[in-house]
């Protein structure tokens, strides 16, 4: 898992550094799917019964985790959404997705 | 136990999401918003005199017991920024009425207007690390929306970098958040001070220390990590620039200030040391970049930048007056940027035009605004008895009996360049030949006048009362410093 955690961040990385806006965007995207694995990896992954009460079990998994990542998930989701829908804005106003072209004025 | 916490977030995301069925109909949404800000502020009054009487307030969330559940906490740190965070809201509502346009009106400024505020009161009064990070999305969202409103040209190119920022930044909370995971165990934040006081701040505490510090840093725009601010700030209308400058990046140093003085506060010479540095290098970076801008904004905005070292320089010198002066600084930069941008949002709506170099002569067509700006602007500066001057003057001297000579001199000249640059806007665009039109000259700006008015009027009463106030704060620092009370009043809930 841990090795997972890193291509992705690799990955996330190297996307980020690209000068096209689209892939910054999926850049962005892989970097949470890392820090959401990051997350279930650091915290443990399943060691006892599901967390139900009338199970007989006495050694439970920790559920904390999966909803803290249900979570992140569904922010980064809707921020995903959000970003993509600003990258064709821009891509529709500058008529470019360079993101040396949109540095911004020359004489800044 | 005590419900009335969770009402100052509780009410403007209801509020929110009720004025969007009213998006068309600009009366109902000022008739709403006014009524419900209001409401606010008496809330957080309230609320703050409660604390103030009775110690920290606590509400556990859904009644689960502690550690477990999700605490809302209300000390004095936190009910002060509550304060300030609907003062601020409310100053900002009635100039936005004044300068927004109802294009921006119907199209949903309002709600998201509201829904900033709910987070970042959630902000201010969340005690648990994750949710934490949920209330900075719900306030960064709605800033994302408010950043890019109007979608102009510039507008769109600045927010999308703006954007994955912080995007960037929040996956770094997330990995923050599940490394404190894996070494103590817990999101509480009170719960995980006092493992980390078991477990000694050392090896990869202070690795997760310092990614928090990055996370926080990048959202207060810290010295490495303040690139995004000046551009994106100085895009959207300044009623925007105003409430972000007031509230956003607050939210950012008062994280700093609440994981630095109850969960990180082992290992000072490690990590309050690296705060300090970054303090001077943010607020010399800060200053340089106002002094070489000619755009009334961008000044404003490299301002703020350097106005935010002296707040963490506070935390970093670690005593209960620099805390104490820390935070009064907080408040006055607060209300006095936020006033500043909005006098820029006056000189645009005079001039058309945000250059000093195309300003000119307001002082003879326009007084009352020139004078009005001119005292906010030495408020910034520091020039006594306004609120700047005591900001600074109690930074400055535990600086220098804790021994940090290097740090004191930087802000001292800082002080003075900011002086500086003050003085660059007002000779650039209020003495001079006046270069508006005569029609321009005529432009009546006393409704936008009163709407900022509680802004100047707020900065020279907290230089009056400074007395009182610092006696109030100097409670709060020892408070902060001291943090088995925020512990045990939390765990006990």
């Amino acid at each position: 898992m841990s090795i997972v955690v890193g291509v992705s961040f690799m990955v996330g990385t190297y996307l980020i550094m690209a000068r096209s806006l689209l892939s910054v965007v999926i850049g962005l995207n892989m970097l949470a799917h890392g820090s959401h694995l990051l997350l279930l990896t650091m915290a443990g992954l399943k060691t006892g019964a599901p967390p139900l009460l009338d199970r007989p079990e006495t050694a439970f998994s920790d559920p904390l985790p999966q909803a803290l990542i249900l979570t992140a998930i569904v922010i980064s989701f809707g921020i995903t959404a959000f970003t993509i829908a600003i990258a064709y804005r821009t891509y529709k106003v500058y008529q470019t997705d360079d993101l040396e072209q949109l540095r911004g004025s020359p004489d800044e | 136990m005590n419900n009335l916490i969770i009402l100052p977030i509780v009410i403007p995301a209801i509020i929110g999401a009720l004025l969007v069925f009213f998006a068309k109909s600009q009366k109902i949404q000022r008739f709403i918003s006014v009524i419900t800000m209001t409401a606010i502020l008496f809330v957080s009054i309230w609320l703050s005199i409660d604390v103030y009487q009775n110690g920290i307030q606590v509400i556990a969330l859904g009644d689960w017991p502690m550690p477990f559940g999700i605490p809302l906490v209300a000390d004095m740190f936190a009910t002060v920024m509550i304060l300030l965070s609907s003062v601020v809201g409310i100053f900002c509502l009635f100039f936005a009425f004044r300068t927004i346009h109802p294009n921006r009106e119907r199209f949903y400024f309002y709600p998201f207007y509201f829904f900033l505020i709910a987070g970042v009161n959630g902000t201010f009064l969340t005690g648990d690390l994750f949710n934490l990070f949920v209330f900075f999305e719900v306030t960064l969202i709605a800033s994302y929306i408010l950043i890019v409103h109007g979608s102009t040209a510039f507008q769109l190119r600045e927010s999308f970098k703006y954007l994955a920022m912080n995007v960037f930044a929040s996956m770094f909370f997330v990995v923050g958040v599940a490394y404190i995971y894996a070494t103590t165990g817990t999101m509480n934040i009170a719960h995980i001070g006092l493992r980390v006081e078991e477990l000694g701040q050392e090896g990869v505490l202070n690795v997760v220390a310092i990614v928090l510090l990055f996370v926080f840093a990048m959202k207060g725009a810290l010295f490495p990590l303040y690139f995004w601010l000046p551009r994106s700030y100085t895009g959207p209308p300044a009623v925007v620039s105003a409430l972000f400058v007031g509230l956003l990046t607050k939210i950012g140093i008062y994280a700093i200030i609440r994981v630095f003085t109850v969960i990180f506060n082992h290992e000072i010479s490690f990590t309050h040391n690296i705060i300090l540095i970054l303090a001077g290098l943010t607020m010399l970076v800060g200053v340089l970049g106002a002094v070489a801008k000619y755009d009334f904004k961008s000044i404003l905005a490299y301002h703020s930048v350097s106005q935010v070292g002296y707040m963490v320089m506070g935390l970093g010198i670690f005593t209960p007056l620099a805390l104490a002066g820390a935070i009064y600084f907080m408040v006055h930069h607060s209300i006095v940027k936020a006033g500043l941008f909005l006098f820029s949002g006056v000189a645009e709506k005079i001039t058309g035009t945000t250059d000093i170099k195309q300003m000119g002569g307001l002082l003879k067509t326009h007084p009352a605004f020139s004078w009005l700006f001119f005292v906010t602007a030495m408020s910034l500066a520091g020039i006594p008895p306004l609120a700047g001057f005591f900001g600074k003057f109690t930074l400055i001297v535990p600086g220098l009996s804790e021994g940090h000579y290097v740090v004191v001199a930087v802000s001292l000249i800082v002080g003075l360049l900011t002086l500086f640059s003050m003085m660059k806007i007002f000779s650039y665009s209020f003495w001079g030949r006046q270069k508006h039109s005569a029609s321009q000259a005529k432009i009546k700006t006393r409704d936008l006048l009163v709407a900022i008015s509680p802004f100047v009027v707020t900065t020279i009463a907290m230089g009056l009362a400074a007395e009182p106030i610092f006696s109030y704060f100097l409670d709060m620092a020892h408070e902060l410093l001291d943090p088995s009370i925020y512990i045990e009043s939390v765990l006990e809930e």
